[in-house]
């Protein structure tokens, strides 16, 4: 097999599938675990040949010539996108594996879900593929399109539909922003190629008023990508509103994606300052600055405003919010140290948060019931697995070692401190700090307070395996994160 | 054959998982009990064949054997890595050799517990963490198996958590367990930082990495502040963990554990961790003097002041303790006068016999039901009769009676004190030594021979079962015949040249530090050696006739000396008012300060209105923000219009 079609293998197989599960529910509409069956089986062939591109050496790919790939070089391969291609079918199987006892449990059991699951990760990876600005709107889209269905994916509950048409109204409002930012970037420089861009800016061949317009609106687009603020408000609603499963995909997966969006028209904007940079033009400068004042904020605001959240799932949603705040520092740090620290937080987050949100859905009832605090009194003595594990996920979202929550922080603060951004450390351990009270909070009702009149229900299912998934990657990662960091170092 | 190391600790940390996680369920003792030891049995067998291969072809350099990395930041990188060589495979012998034995010992020990796997899966998690101590390449492995061994030793010293347990200042088992805890953090700290100076001065927290560096740089170390800072930080640590002067108070108190736990933990295996610390880094406690120095000093003061407190306990355990505490003194002398072969060979003698004593005064307690006081014993010899011969070899062998394994290992160390150290440090052992053989056979006279002086209506002494018994017979063979692994060169009357295996055996492990120290491997026959010999046989055998002639059929004789010396007495039965000087002198002023000034001004005032002043400000600030958040869709893109203008604004303009 040529090389290129080796690394090109996820993406093709990820087309393929696409087109597969949309003919299964086409045709047997009415066998409700094919689309399951199809879907879980699809993710772990896409999973397996991205670690298989994974393996191939960097020499190999760096010596591939563009001009004379298919992809004419708008494409790249192997390295973190593949990471990132393991990353979201690994989100995908985690949530199907949960999805399903829930929306039996819903009743409302259709194929469509996973057909919109495969879409929004076909976008995901082609997000963490792209070498060039139009493949990465593109992918942008494809998520994002993907999310509005599934934030509305139960079609009879208000709360569904309008959590939906809120976050489908906003982003079309920001998508605009992103694409005109583009336009306005391609204006600048004549290139929508990123690895061009580079080139036509390290030689001061742009025109600058046009750039940094454009880049503002660009960076405008991302930051509601990835909710933060002033851009975040859509996404307490929307999390609270989407079925639960999709929320723990969404703030996770999906942050990851808009977050690698980042990573790559970061490296291709701005140039990393090592001391050796004759000159960091002015643009980059006020964009850094921007982004570490949003950073800031964006963990303020989820953090303080999670405090005083009675429902869980709207907790964990504020909280979501806050955890792009402290992704972002990576951003902020512009160097391969910071990029890994969000790979790495990345990682450690899906698991902890995913895992989160399917005890959620685990232990919740029609019409929304169980989500509450009260609810959550005492349970450790009815379910004390599910007790024990959430209270690993808390601890691991708080960064509290060894968990592997603890080991992202530690990666990104350091990085940014290297980066010469002290105050924004102090401010992302403050509010570290001001997050422990409702991790921990949860924690004291779960295991201190005295358990309801009414003990909750739970049916696992295959929900058991992605819980039992996640708290060994949680606890792995934590105690051996060189695991990971041995394998991202290479990246950049 | 060495690759092998790695399953070492593998198998006690394998018996520990499942014994905790399924040995709720396991009904049958014999199961548990078969588990726990199986698991420090494998162990031994592996040791012992890597000692096999070791012997048929001696390793020049330590063989590292690495699993993964551990902790890798920055160029700091620390691999979880096991180092084989004859020391480290020396104390895998004698950890999981006389754990075994303890533990066989135990099934019988703890028949009809309510926490027999408990008992059982602590035992093989103290295993796992003393061989990782031991084994481990470098000193932050040793240190997780230091703290591991520590937390192993609390929980077990409050194993019977509910069981009252008298002391200064201690009422129940667990206040034993925490002063035990307690006391350790000190030495922890300088165990801490001494390591952390290590690493500033070596970059590298490798045995093998810091000897070479310390061997190759000899006369730039020899000597310095920065060597004499970290050896006697090491020390402290040492002194610590091996309970010697100043921090030996909490080892008698550990007694209130069930007994295979003194046994195993405070007599034969952690307590000489801080022995095996300094052997192991013998190269570079070599280049400071001073601190040599003050090993040899502390561990005498330890060995003598130990050894008159043990002539007037009565409890029996309390005896055996603080005869540990100066044995450990005597090993202690051994390593600061540069004898490092000397206190290895005492630490595994002791390891036999002082195991044995431990044992045996199990058997006791088990036979007398639960009875702890020699004052109430007496004449049991003609009732256990295995327990009684075992008993008397050891304390045979801890008194220095020729050909018993003590003799060949505490000789040593009293001709070396003599011969590298000084006469004074010579006397002081000789006097520690009359003291040992003293209150040996006085307690094995109280206990075994005399009048009965309990209630034989209430109390039937019994013979322990075949468990306990035959695990008893293994360690007196040892403690009867081990030291002829090492007989000093002047018994071999110049006729053979090797007598002393142990010397031999460890000799490249010493190479280093004995070139440091001069000490020259060759060997002369001093007449000298054969007087001291002599003179300590002596003192022995005249510390026995004084005993036996003390308390020979009553305690009549013993109370009339003890009206005599009223102060002395006093003065010894309180310890030398050490737990009390301590108490006066640093807890209390330290809990005053901190229920006065910290607690009841800085903490209660100050540091509660800031947290409360701030939780009040982010709560009224969270409910502030709550209402921005109204879910109008139209309000979000108002708020996001804002951010877009002011973000383009400071872009362009």
């Amino acid at each position: 097999m040529p090389l290129e079609l080796q690394l090109s293998l996820p993406l093709i197989l990820i087309l393929i599938l696409s087109i597969k599960i949309v003919m299964v529910d086409a045709k047997f509409g009415n066998n409700k675990t094919l689309g399951f069956v199809t879907a879980l089986a699809g993710f772990i062939v896409v999973f397996i040949s991205a670690a298989f591109t994974l393996t191939i050496s960097p020499e190999a790919i760096a010596s591939l010539n563009a001009e004379e790939l298919y992809s004419k070089g708008t494409i790249t391969y192997g390295g973190f996108a593949a990471y990132f291609d393991m990353l979201f079918c690994v989100a995908a199987i985690l949530t199907i594996l949960a999805a399903l006892p829930y929306f039996q449990k819903e009743n409302s059991e259709h194929n469509a879900f996973y057909s919109m699951m495969v879409f929004a990760v076909a976008g995901m990876m082609l997000i963490a593929h792209s070498a060039n600005l139009l493949s990465l709107f593109i992918g942008i889209e494809i998520m994002s399109i993907s999310f509005y269905v599934l934030a509305g994916y139960f079609r009879t509950k208000e709360k569904s539909i309008e959590a939906a048409l809120k976050y489908f109204l906003l982003g079309a409002f920001a998508t605009g922003f992103l694409l005109y930012g583009i336009a306005l970037i391609y204006g600048a420089t004549g290139s929508l190629s990123l690895p061009e861009i580079l080139t036509k800016i390290a030689a001061d061949d742009f025109s600058n008023t046009y750039l940094t317009l454009g880049i503002a609106l660009m960076l405008i687009g991302l930051c509601f990508k990835v909710a933060a603020f002033p851009f975040h408000q859509w996404a307490p609603d929307v999390y609270t509103g989407a079925p639960t499963v999709v929320t723990a995909f969404m703030s996770t997966a999906g942050k990851a994606a808009a977050l690698i969006a980042f990573i790559i028209v970061a490296r291709a904007l701005f140039v990393i300052d090592i001391g050796q940079a004759a000159e960091i033009p002015d643009f980059q400068t006020n964009a850094i600055m921007i982004i570490a004042i949003i950073s800031a904020a964006t963990m303020l605001i989820g953090n303080i405003t999670a405090l005083v959240q009675k429902n869980i799932k709207r907790m964990l949603a504020y909280s979501s919010v806050a955890h792009a705040g402290y992704l972002l520092m990576g951003i902020v740090a512009n160097s391969p140290q910071g990029w890994e620290g969000i790979i790495f937080y990345a990682t450690a987050y899906l698991f902890m948060q995913i895992g989160a949100f399917i005890v959620l859905s685990v232990l919740e009832r029609k019409t929304d019931k169980n989500l509450d605090l009260d609810d959550y009194s005492g349970i450790s003595k009815s379910h004390p697995f599910l007790a024990a594990i959430m209270a690993i996920f808390m601890f691991s979202l708080a960064g509290i070692p060894p968990f592997a929550g603890f080991f992202g922080k530690f990666l990104l603060f350091t990085a940014a401190i290297d980066a010469g951004f002290t105050w924004l450390t102090i401010i992302a351990v403050i509010s570290s700090m001001i997050s422990v009270y409702f991790y921990i909070g949860l924690i004291v009702y779960m295991y201190f307070r005295k358990s309801n009149t009414y003990p909750l229900e739970a049916d696992m299912g295959s929900a058991k395996v992605t819980l039992i998934i996640s708290t060994a990657c949680v606890v792995i990662l934590g105690i051996f994160p060189s695991l990971i960091i041995n394998l991202i170092n290479n990246f950049f | 054959m060495h690759e092998l190391i790695k399953f070492v600790p593998a198998f006690p940390l394998l018996g520990f998982l499942v014994l905790s996680f399924f040995g709720r369920n396991i009904k049958k003792e014999a199961i548990i009990g078969t588990i726990g030891s199986a698991a420090v049995g494998a162990s031994f067998i592996i040791s012992f064949l890597i000692f096999l291969s070791f012997a048929a072809n001696p390793p020049d350099s330590p063989h590292i054997v690495s699993l993964f990395t551990w902790i890798s930041a920055g160029d700091f990188s620390i691999n979880i890595s096991y180092q084989a060589d004859q020391l480290s495979i020396l104390f895998s012998m004698i950890i999981t050799g006389v754990g075994f034995l303890i533990h066989v010992y135990s099934i019988g020990y703890m028949h009809g517990d309510r926490s027999f796997y408990r008992f059982f899966a602590y035992l093989n998690l103290f295993i796992f963490m003393m061989l990782n101590l031991v084994l481990a390449s470098n000193f932050l492995l040793t240190f997780l198996g230091w703290e591991g061994v520590g937390l192993c030793s609390y929980l077990l010293i409050g194993f019977w958590y509910d069981k009252k347990f008298p002391g200064v200042r201690i009422t129940w088992t667990g206040d034993a367990g925490n002063k035990a805890f307690i006391v350790n953090r000190i030495g922890d700290f300088g165990f801490l930082i001494g390591m952390f100076l290590i690493f500033t001065t070596f970059n590298s927290l490798e045995y093998t990495d810091i000897a070479g560096i310390a061997a190759a740089n000899t006369s730039a170390f020899e000597n310095t502040t920065i060597i004499t800072i970290i050896t006697l930080l090491l020390f402290l640590g040492c002194t610590g963990k091996s309970a010697q002067i100043p921090l030996a108070v909490w080892l008698p108190d550990a007694m209130a554990g069930p007994t295979p736990v003194s046994a195993l933990i405070h007599a034969a295996t952690m307590v000489t961790a801080g022995i095996f610390l300094i052997a192991r880094n013998a190269s570079l406690f070599a280049l400071s003097s001073t601190t040599m120095s003050v090993i040899a000093v502390i561990g005498a003061s330890t060995a003598i002041i130990a050894a008159t407190i043990a002539i007037v306990q009565n409890d029996i355990k309390k005896v055996l303790a603080y005869s540990t505490v100066s044995q450990l003194g005597f090993m202690f002398v051994a390593l600061g006068v540069g004898a490092f072969t000397a206190g290895i060979f005492h630490v595994m003698t002791h390891a036999f016999f002082k195991g044995l004593l431990f044992l045996g005064a199990g058997s006791v307690i088990h036979g007398m039901h639960e009875e702890q006081d020699i004052k109430n014993m007496g004449g049991l010899k003609k009732y256990m009769p295995v327990t009684y011969k075992t008993f008397l070899v050891a304390m045979l062998a801890i008194s220095g009676i020729p050909l018993f394994s003590g003799f060949f290992s505490k000789d040593e160390i009293l001709w070396y004190a003599f011969s590298n150290g000084s006469f004074l440090l010579w006397i002081v052992l000789a006097v520690a030594a009359f003291f040992t053989a003293f209150y040996m056979f006085r307690l094995l006279k109280l206990t075994f021979h005399g009048e009965e002086r309990f209630n034989t209506k209430r109390i039937h002494p019994h013979e322990s079962p075949k468990t306990m018994t035959v695990p008893l017979i293994v360690l007196a063979v040892l403690s009867a015949f081990g030291g002829f692994l090492g007989i000093p060169y002047v018994l071999g009357f110049g006729l053979f040249e090797h007598t002393n295996l142990m010397e031999l055996w460890l000799e490249p492990i010493f190479m280093d530090a004995n070139i440091i120290l001069n000490h020259t491997a060759g060997h002369d026959i001093h007449l000298s050696e054969y007087v001291m010999m002599l003179i300590s046989v002596a003192i022995a055998l005249l510390a026995i006739k004084a005993a036996n002639s003390m308390y020979s059929d009553n305690l009549e004789k013993s109370k009339k000396i003890i009206r005599k010396f009223k102060s002395g007495y006093s003065l010894l039965w309180n310890r030398y008012f050490l737990d009390e000087f301590y108490f006066k002198t640093i807890v209390d002023p330290i809990l005053s300060l901190s229920r006065s000034f910290l607690w009841q001004f800085f903490d209660m005032k100050i540091i509660d209105g800031i947290v409360n002043g701030s939780a009040q400000l982010t709560g009224s600030l969270a409910k502030y923000l709550r209402r921005i958040q109204s879910g109008v869709a139209q309000n979000y893109a108002v708020i996001m219009v804002a951010g877009i203008i002011l973000i383009i604004s400071w872009m362009v303009f």
